[in-house]
């Protein structure tokens, strides 16, 4: 750990101006990862700028039944607002498999997304990362991988994101919103993280300065049916070997539609287009889920020591399909 | 026969002495103790597995504000050496092992030493180093002995040829992995060199092993030498002996002109260089006959040790004493690799070593056809199978069966995949359990009169946790005949009578046995009203009938597995055991223990493995976050029970160590859970999901 400085700005402006102002300053949310980090010398930065006491902790109603979450919103607080349970039970559920109570009372929605990898190689700066420092290599290629990429990867870098809450804003479609040097944007929740390619020190598509203000999560009619399963080593505080969100609709026993999207697998959340594609219109049957959970998986590449994670990831989805179908039907 | 001691305060349900300052936060631990300016340490680790320093380049870490100097191989005191090459450190260049203590920095505060050491910068000469166990390493060989001090290899009759001829055989490899202590309280210690001599706090299961070594490689004489060391955060086995890190504390000490210096090693740390239980692969042959008698036991075990210091786990020491055959072996063969000294870990030999022969059972049970209680019923030996002497008592079987009816194990279906329930199939397993009741000469107690009937008991134990403190004061009173009220022991400093390690199960027969000896002593000499300032100290008496009985404490372990469908998670929603340890000296502590134990071996049969990267040499995931223990949720219904053991034989007080017998053959029994829950058979520790997902492999 390196010495550094703190402020905190009195407005989201000053802050974002701070932060892009100096390539080595980092904003500091729950400090739940970003502390760590700093422990072990994963990060350096030189100056903290804290914005907990800026952005939003409201959860505020959308016209459309959706609902803004503001950034500085903790996990536990999220996990345990009404609406979100009512409306979005994949998100309650995702928030609740993660991590552990005094964690998720410290961790804010917009630090949770900005979590980086748990590859083992990439916390420990004694051995090469190429997502720590370009260039290095990829320890956990033919490594320890047991937890990393089987959809998405490249020869730069196998590693997987481990936020549960971004699976399920994938799922959900959520859109978040970006305070910057130029103004405000918003970025599809789907494509906040990337896929590492030739540049895996990039875990998303944020500039340096951006910052995550709030996520929207449009109205879903069918979002109360909707649910997170985890699949992982040890029954709390562990990341996912493989997690699924999904949303199902069915009328008249067929899917009228549906959203999935897997934790585990990839460099960022994967959103299942392909089996979504698939299942509309579709029997909501295990047959057809399988079917599309195949096809969704074809590609899989798995290393070494993770090829478990395809059937798994098959399975889970199976599973919570059914089961969403059986609840639909008894609604 | 020992005279027994008459229990009143012995087997009642006493809080432990030192709860309430535990909990409250006034109990010290080693580095908490308030000393005027300390000095803090944070070390330098070596990042090849073997080679040499060639430079340490020490300028950034010396300029920073606040740093007071930096030790290193080429400017360190001297130390010495010949005799233990783990904590002869900073005395040459050469690297053992990745991780190895090559420095230290010492400064005003614990973050200007962390960022220093950062900012040191390592030349290294390199050399391929090898960090590979496999058995088929044309290179290991046979110790003289393995620990403490047990035979490398046992023969009895021809293991081979009554294998070859039975008409039941299992023959199997089984795998247990690398894995670390990790107590509560990482190892801390502060140093102190004043003018008379060396103060020690420190984090350590036994004050005067300590002492012992710290003089040996200071060249000091124990009169020099104080350690302290009130409160434990847990052990394991990895603060029994001295490592590396009591070392660089007591050599940086030298540097500071009489300030303490700190040293609290991170969990990180933990992974390098304070001991860990080697990996074991056992290759186990069980041959029967048609009824299930055994006719042929051998468990052929391969494990590592250091290359620059040898530790041999007895793994292969307890299918000697378990069960009943004629013809019997048992081998230990060792890999020296660049790898860092293994050490002791809660129940070394019998948790691993129980772990694949209590399998083979299970699988030699369904290629009898036979229930697994009822195969181990009737390979019951009259006698040690081992040694040739009678028990001083074994009542396995009554564990078993005890235990069985606590489990309820007849309702349990013969078929393994019988059982399918909300997506998880569901199966039971038993496997037993035993640890040695072990003693070791060296202990004495002082008895004090203090006035008004209360009295002094001084001896230099260590609690680390396990309610020794509460247990010596329960004996100490019936030792004197006086409620426990009226006695307060003094334990954890060298100024005290001399006293064993905190280890091997031995505490309380040590440590008691002498604490009786003084108390019936004392009143010999002084009576039952003695006046106030009357001592006495006496030795800890011999314990004859450890020479003409074998001793064991023996158990039984059910547990009930859940393997999900979907996913392969395997969760353990209930264990049960039953143990026969002797007299229960305290419900309350000993539960703890138990069941402690018990969570623990949980926490191994699901979930603990150090990975070690072969490229890299060194255990990768070297935190709490990547190398899982059981967590609260992973540790459901956890019960213990004992039976009432009458054993007149083992020490003044009746009672066998129970430290570690808990962690003994809960991986097995829930190994075997998984197999009658799901069909298949796990032998590679620890049971993960992946092996549950047919298309995975």
């Amino acid at each position: 750990m390196i010495p550094f400085d703190y402020r905190r700005p009195d407005d989201i402006g000053t802050a974002v101006a701070t932060v892009t102002g100096n390539p080595r300053a980092a904003f500091l949310g729950g400090g739940t990862n970003l502390v760590d980090h700093m422990k072990l010398g994963v990060a350096e930065p030189e100056l903290l700028v804290d914005v907990t006491g800026l952005t939003s902790r409201d959860i505020e109603r959308l016209p459309d039944g959706g609902l803004r979450v503001g950034a500085g919103v903790r996990n536990s607080d999220l996990a345990a607002d009404p609406l979100v349970r009512e409306r979005f039970p994949v998100l309650a559920q995702a928030l609740l498999s993660g991590a552990s109570g005094q964690l998720r009372n410290l961790a804010t929605t917009g630090g949770n997304l900005l979590q980086r990898t748990r590859c083992v190689y990439f916390q420990d700066v004694t051995t090469p990362c190429n997502k720590r420092e370009p260039g290095q290599g990829c320890s956990a290629l033919e490594g320890y991988h047991r937890h990393h990429a089987v959809l998405g990867a490249s020869r730069q870098c196998v590693a997987v994101h481990p936020s549960d809450l971004a699976v399920a804003l994938a799922a959900l479609d959520a859109v978040v919103r970006v305070q910057g040097p130029g103004g405000e944007r918003t970025i599809p929740a789907e494509t906040l993280h990337r896929l590492p390619g030739e540049h895996p020190e990039r875990d998303t598509v944020l500039e340096h300065g951006e910052l995550i203000t709030a996520v929207d999560l449009p109205g879903l009619p069918f979002g109360p049916r909707s649910r997170y399963r985890k699949a992982r080593d040890r029954a709390s505080f562990a990341f996912a070997l493989v997690s699924v969100a999904a949303a199902l609709d069915v009328a008249g026993g067929l899917v009228r539609d549906v959203r999935i999207a897997f934790g585990g697998l990839a460099h960022k959340p994967w959103r299942a287009r392909l089996a979504e594609d698939a299942l509309r219109g579709r029997p909501a049957a295990p047959d057809e889920f399988r079917a599309a959970a195949e096809a969704e998986l074809a590609d899989a590449q798995p290393l070494r020591d993770n090829g478990f994670k395809v059937p798994m990831a098959r399975n889970m989805l199976v599973s919570v399909l059914t089961e969403l179908s059986a609840e639909d039907g008894a609604a | 026969m020992t005279n027994l001691l008459s229990p009143s305060a012995m087997g009642t349900d006493r809080v432990r002495v030192d709860g309430a300052a535990k909990v409250t936060g006034r109990a010290r631990y080693a580095c908490e103790h308030p000393v005027p300016h300390p000095v803090y340490l944070h070390p330098l680790q070596a990042t090849i597995a073997r080679g040499t320093v060639r430079e340490l380049h020490t300028d950034d870490a010396t300029a920073l504000p606040g740093v007071l100097t930096v030790l290193t191989p080429f400017n360190a005191p001297p130390l010495e050496t010949g005799t233990d090459a783990e904590l002869e450190i900073l005395q040459s260049p050469e690297v053992a092992f990745r991780g190895q203590l090559i420095g230290a920095v010492l400064a005003e505060t614990p973050e200007i030493a962390r960022q220093a050491a950062g900012l040191v910068r390592a030349r290294y000469d390199r050399e391929p180093h090898d960090v590979t166990l496999s058995a088929d390493r044309d290179d290991l060989y046979a110790p003289e002995v393995v620990n403490p001090s047990l035979p490398t290899d046992t023969h009895d009759g021809d293991p081979d040829a009554a294998f070859a001829a039975a008409q039941r055989a299992v023959e199997a490899t089984y795998t247990t992995p690398m894995l670390h202590n990790n107590p509560m309280e990482p190892h801390a210690t502060i140093a102190i060199w004043d003018s008379d001599g060396l103060t020690l706090y420190d984090s350590t299961q036994g004050v005067h092993a300590m002492r012992e070594v710290v003089t040996s490689v200071f060249g000091l004489e124990p009169d020099q030498v104080r350690v302290l060391a009130p409160y434990v955060g847990g052990g394991f086995g990895s603060k029994g002996t001295p490592h590396a890190n009591l070392v660089l504390a007591v050599l940086a000490a030298k540097r500071t002109a009489g300030r303490p210096v700190k040293f609290a090693v991170t969990r990180q740390q933990m992974f390098s260089f304070v001991g860990y239980r080697t990996p074991t692969i056992q290759r186990v042959r069980l041959g029967a006959d048609a009824d299930g008698r055994l006719v042929s036991i051998s468990n052929d075990v391969v494990e590592q040790t250091a290359r620059i210091k040898e530790f041999a786990e007895q793994t292969g020491v307890p299918a000697r004493s378990m069960y009943a055959a004629p013809n019997r072996r048992t081998t230990h063969r060792l890999a020296a690799l660049d790898v860092p000294v293994p050490s002791w870990m809660r129940a070394p030999g019998e948790c691993p070593g129980m772990f694949a022969p209590e399998v083979a059972m299970d699988e030699l049970a369904e290629a009898c056809g036979l229930d697994p209680i009822e195969l181990r019923v009737r390979n019951e030996p009259e006698t040690d199978p081992d040694s040739g002497l009678p028990f001083s008592s074994r009542n396995l079987v009554a564990c078993l069966r005890e235990g069985a009816r606590r489990f309820g194990w007849d309702r349990r279906p013969r078929l393994p995949r019988s059982t399918l329930d909300g997506g998880w199939w569901v199966g039971t397993g038993v496997a037993s359990s035993s640890y040695p009741v072990h003693s070791a000469p060296g202990s004495s107690a002082t008895v004090r009169a203090t006035g008004g009937g209360r009295y002094e008991v001084l001896i230099g134990a260590v609690d680390i946790g396990t309610g020794a403190w509460t247990v010596l004061t329960q004996i100490a009173a019936d030792a004197l005949a006086v409620p426990a009220e009226r006695v307060d022991v003094r334990i954890g400093d060298t100024d005290l009578p001399e006293a064993t390690v905190a280890g091997g199960s031995s505490g309380t027969t040590n440590w008691g046995s002498a604490i009786v000896e003084a108390a019936r002593e004392f009143r010999q000499k002084f009576g039952a009203d003695p006046h106030p300032g009357d001592e006495l100290t006496a030795g800890m008496p011999e314990l004859p009938g450890h020479e003409r009985f074998a001793m064991r404490a023996f158990g039984a372990q059910f547990a009930e597995v859940r393997v999900n469908a979907d996913t392969g998670e395997v969760r353990v929603p209930r264990l049960l055991g039953v143990f026969a340890a002797g007299r229960i000296l305290n419900p309350r502590t000993a539960r703890s223990q138990f069941i402690g134990g018990m969570t623990m071996g949980l926490s191994m049969a699901l979930h603990e493995e150090s990975v070690v990267d072969e490229r890299f040499g060194f255990v990768v995931n070297h935190d709490l976050a990547e190398y899982h223990i059981a967590s609260c949720a992973d540790v459901a219904s956890v019960q213990a029970h004992w039976l009432d053991e009458h054993d007149p034989h083992v020490n003044p007080m009746g009672s066998k160590g129970i430290g570690e017998i808990g962690i003994v053959g809960t991986a097995a029994a829930v190994a075997n859970a998984a197999y009658h829950a799901t069909g298949v058979r796990v032998r590679d520790l620890p049971i993960k999901a992946d092996e549950f997902l047919e298309e995975a492999r």
